[in-house]
């Protein structure tokens, strides 16, 4: 249990990824932002990042196979952490415009457009945190920065006794409630941008991290 | 549980260097922007806004160093405007690590701008910086303004906000140009207008002069609320204008 856990943030094309990279750096990783699926695979966590289309982001991520890398390292219990439309691909599909997207299905559910007045729900909410979160873990009652039009407003997945139940974080805007975080097992995602959520990101960033080499 | 009011201070940078006067005394050095960025940061701004107003293309091209140096050090978004006029230069702005960019004048001269920028990174990247005023003969009663205000657009402010929201942009940055520099408070008028016939955030910016001139933005529809000189001075803190919001009932970070 030497040096920093290693982190690779999944280049493929998407937006600004200078700010994720420094995050997870301060959160005390050695982080690489590549779209080479070796340093993906080997590395202790894989954060995948996001913004813009639903549709655009699946196309960058298949163009590098970039799904499958995620469902390797998920079937090997290796962590990954999906950000903002990086955790929206982790679902089945995504309906923008009209458009259905098929996602990485890693998750039942659909992304779809936000019911509320004001569109984007964009700037820093609330949340509410399921006991037992590890993600959330001093922070709970922090508020978070998001910046999106779609999300998931329907939280399918069905378990039983015999399996753990994954840990779903909520968030509401204009009267329209969505998933916001999920901690499932190696599996990590958040709607909102840590990397921009200020101390309470760094805090969230740090729990995430501190859990890689335990992973 | 709501969204919280944000506070936003505008920087005006100038070839890299902050150009309206500063009196923030524990500034080591109060021209530079990642420096007060990291104090805004420190004092609660629930995010930044850099406003490029250098002339020469080499202006340009230190002041995306300063985008780049600031998003390496500052956690809360980043949007930065000023002579934004193509895919291309919002493209190079958010790779230096703006989270948002705003675009003005050349969407004007070119609607299909907006629509070009949020097909490719999405409408949340996309600011409408509207500079609007008063002018009899328009339906509304306000007119889009270019040049700092001092040119007629000849379109009409309030359409040209809901217009440009059907195009795809994800946030309108409304400057009132009546009210800015008076330090008299928002233009409530023009936000009540504008925020009755759009149905995404709108930032109101132009006229505070002191904390209590906030609240009242928030009451005629502003999403959040900016300001450059009275922060700057000193005149005014963060701090101060999330009590006196937090005072009157709206939610603060």
């Amino acid at each position: 249990m030497t040096g920093a856990p290693s982190v690779v943030v999944l280049d493929y094309g998407s937006g600004n990824l200078r700010s994720a990279v420094r995050a997870v750096e301060r959160a005390g990783a050695e982080v690489e932002l590549t779209g080479d699926l070796d340093a993906a695979m080997a590395a202790d966590g894989l954060v995948v990042p996001g913004v813009g289309a639903f549709e655009a982001c699946m196309r960058g991520l298949r163009a590098i196979r970039g799904e499958r890398i995620i469902a390797r390292r998920l079937s090997g219990g290796r962590p990954v952490l999906g950000i903002c439309v990086g955790m929206q691909i982790l679902f089945e599909q995504g309906i923008e415009h009209g458009v259905e997207t098929e996602g990485c299905g890693e998750w039942p559910g659909v992304v779809e457009r936000l019911q509320a007045p004001i569109v984007p729900h964009m700037g820093w909410n609330t949340l509410s945190v399921p006991e037992g979160s590890e993600l959330f873990a001093g922070i709970a009652d922090e508020r978070f920065y998001f910046v999106h039009s779609y999300g998931v407003r329907d939280w399918t997945l069905r378990t039983n006794d015999r399996t753990q139940a994954p840990l779903v974080t909520w968030a509401e805007h204009g009267g329209d409630r969505f998933v916001a975080a999920v901690e499932n097992g190696p599996l990590t995602a958040t709607q909102f941008h840590p990397e921009k959520s200020g101390d309470a990101g760094a805090h969230l960033l740090r729990n995430w991290v501190g859990s890689l080499r335990a992973a | 549980m709501s969204l919280s009011v944000r506070v936003i201070p505008c920087l005006d940078v100038d070839a890299g260097r902050v150009v309206k006067g500063i009196n923030f005394k524990q500034l080591r050095d109060a021209g530079d922007p990642v420096e007060l960025a990291r104090t805004y940061d420190a004092e609660g701004a629930d995010e930044l806004t850099f406003l490029d107003i250098s002339a020469s293309h080499e202006g340009r091209a230190t002041t995306m160093e300063i985008v780049s140096r600031t998003a390496e050090q500052v956690f809360i978004p980043l949007t930065v405007g000023g002579g934004v006029s193509s895919v291309e230069d919002v493209d190079r702005l958010l790779r230096a690590g703006a989270d948002k960019v705003a675009i003005n004048t050349a969407a004007i001269r070119r609607p299909e701008l907006i629509s070009e920028v949020a097909d490719r990174f999405g409408n949340q990247v996309l600011v409408l910086s509207v500079d609007a005023r008063r002018a009899a003969g328009t339906d509304s009663g306000f007119e889009v303004t270019t040049h700092g205000g001092r040119q007629s657009a000849g379109l009409d402010a309030i359409g040209w906000a809901a217009r440009a929201a059907e195009l795809g942009a994800g946030e309108i940055l409304l400057n009132a140009m009546d009210a800015d520099g008076t330090e008299d408070g928002f233009d409530l008028e023009l936000l009540g207008a504008v925020r009755r016939e759009v149905s995404i955030p709108v930032i109101a910016s132009g006229g505070a002069g002191a904390a209590e001139h906030f609240p009242p933005a928030v009451e005629a529809g502003a999403d959040a609320v900016l300001a450059a000189t009275i922060f700057h001075f000193g005149k005014v803190r963060v701090a101060e204008v999330k009590g006196a919001l937090r005072s009157a009932g709206h939610p603060v970070r």
